[in-house]
């Protein structure tokens, strides 16, 4: 059941779990180009789809990489690439945690911490970015200015935003 | 062998507070707040873990917390980690990141498994754009919030910005693969940040 291209997609994101640094959206643009752009896994409104069902869904939001597992290959896909994204990271930070606790103030953690800082808001602003263009169109991007807007200066509950994103589109106007 | 399972729980309960009973009991909290959680699970997180069961202080949650963010993997996903390794090892950890993920999982499959079967329907699918675009705007914002605290930072304003739209440019518009680009640029930067700080450490003292 397991293909050559389920082994190296799993494989990678294996690798992508540890450069996820800000959590798995920081790497999603990377999981866009593999899974839509080279292996066709998924499409764009797959992808898009994926990540708002997990934004509305409660949880954490990691859980839209099971969402892409799952369209691309049933309850097996999910599990399998939930696992994936999960595991390093996961055995990693169950270490650091015993092994960081004193070593915090550490000049090369500090250094680690500030230069990965604008890396995570560059990264998170090409998954904006392959987000907003995998949705056709453009009328959507003044919905996307929109709740970018609200999320960085109001506190309105990202909830709200989802639902109101999903009842503009089902009447048709996004 | 020595373990360090135990030795770490012995120092929080020596601080008076709260603890869970079981890691049974960490895996039924980390569901219910889980299940809380919708956009974001840190705020839940604090207010449970911290004011209403009393596990951590403000103090230890502000440590896990910023641990985790420096770590790879979902921030929230670290916390649970961290706090169920802090009262039972590795089965605290393990009962604690369960407890986060299993039924949020059956839950989003769930509707994913909706989402295969009525995504034609000019109205779901519409939904769904609309709840698309209002994703990607979240991504931004929280981009734009983080940004905002890029002034404080040792390399500069104007070298965060550099290095923030380099990455940028790398990732989403020359479609590069994520790891050179990270390896290389994040190494750049850690090492920069480093000689910031160490000359300003040297200038201090």
């Amino acid at each position: 059941m397991l293909s050559a291209d389920w082994l190296n997609l799993l494989g990678h994101f294996l690798l992508l779990s540890l450069l996820s640094i800000g959590g798995a959206i920081t790497v999603a643009s990377d999981m866009h180009r593999v899974m839509v752009d080279q292996m066709s896994l998924i499409s764009d409104a797959q992808f898009s789809a994926a990540i708002a069902i997990a934004q509305a869904s409660p949880g954490p939001n990691v859980l839209f990489v099971a969402v892409m597992g799952y369209q691309a290959a049933g309850i097996a896909g999910a599990v399998a690439i939930l696992i994936a994204i999960m595991l390093p990271s996961t055995t990693l930070a169950l270490f650091a945690a015993r092994w960081g606790h004193e070593r915090r103030h550490w000049l090369s953690v500090r250094a680690f911490k500030a230069g990965m800082a604008p890396m995570v808001v560059g990264l998170l602003m090409a998954t904006g970015w392959i987000l907003a263009t995998a949705i056709e169109g453009w009328h959507h991007l003044v919905l996307t200015a929109l709740t970018a807007l609200l999320v960085w200066k109001s506190r309105l509950h990202l909830l709200v935003l989802v639902v109101a994103g999903g009842v503009l589109g089902a009447l048709g106007w996004i | 062998m020595q373990r360090s399972d135990g030795r770490a729980a012995q120092n929080d309960v020596a601080t008076g507070q709260g603890s869970p009973a079981s890691p049974t009991q960490l895996f039924v909290a980390f569901t219910l707040l889980a299940l809380q959680g919708f956009g974001g699970v840190i705020a839940v997180a604090q207010r449970v873990l911290v004011e209403h069961r009393q596990w951590l202080t403000r103090e230890q949650f502000i440590e896990i917390l910023s641990l985790a963010q420096v770590l790879p993997g979902p921030n929230v996903c670290n916390v649970a980690l961290m706090t169920g390794d802090r009262f039972f090892g590795w089965r605290g950890a393990f009962a604690a990141l369960s407890g986060m993920m299993v039924l949020p999982l059956i839950i989003v499959l769930g509707v994913a498994a909706l989402y295969a079967q009525y995504a034609t329907e000019p109205a779901v699918a519409g939904a769904f754009r609309g709840m698309g675009a209002v994703a990607a705007g979240l991504v931004v914002g929280t981009a734009l919030k983080l940004a905002s605290a890029l002034g404080s930072n040792p390399m500069g304003v104007r070298v965060c910005w550099l290095a923030g739209a380099t990455i940028f440019m790398a990732v989403a518009l020359l479609r590069l693969p994520l790891v050179w680009v990270l390896l290389v640029l994040g190494s750049l930067a850690a090492t920069f940040a480093w000689t910031r700080l160490r000359t300003r450490n040297a200038g201090d003292g």
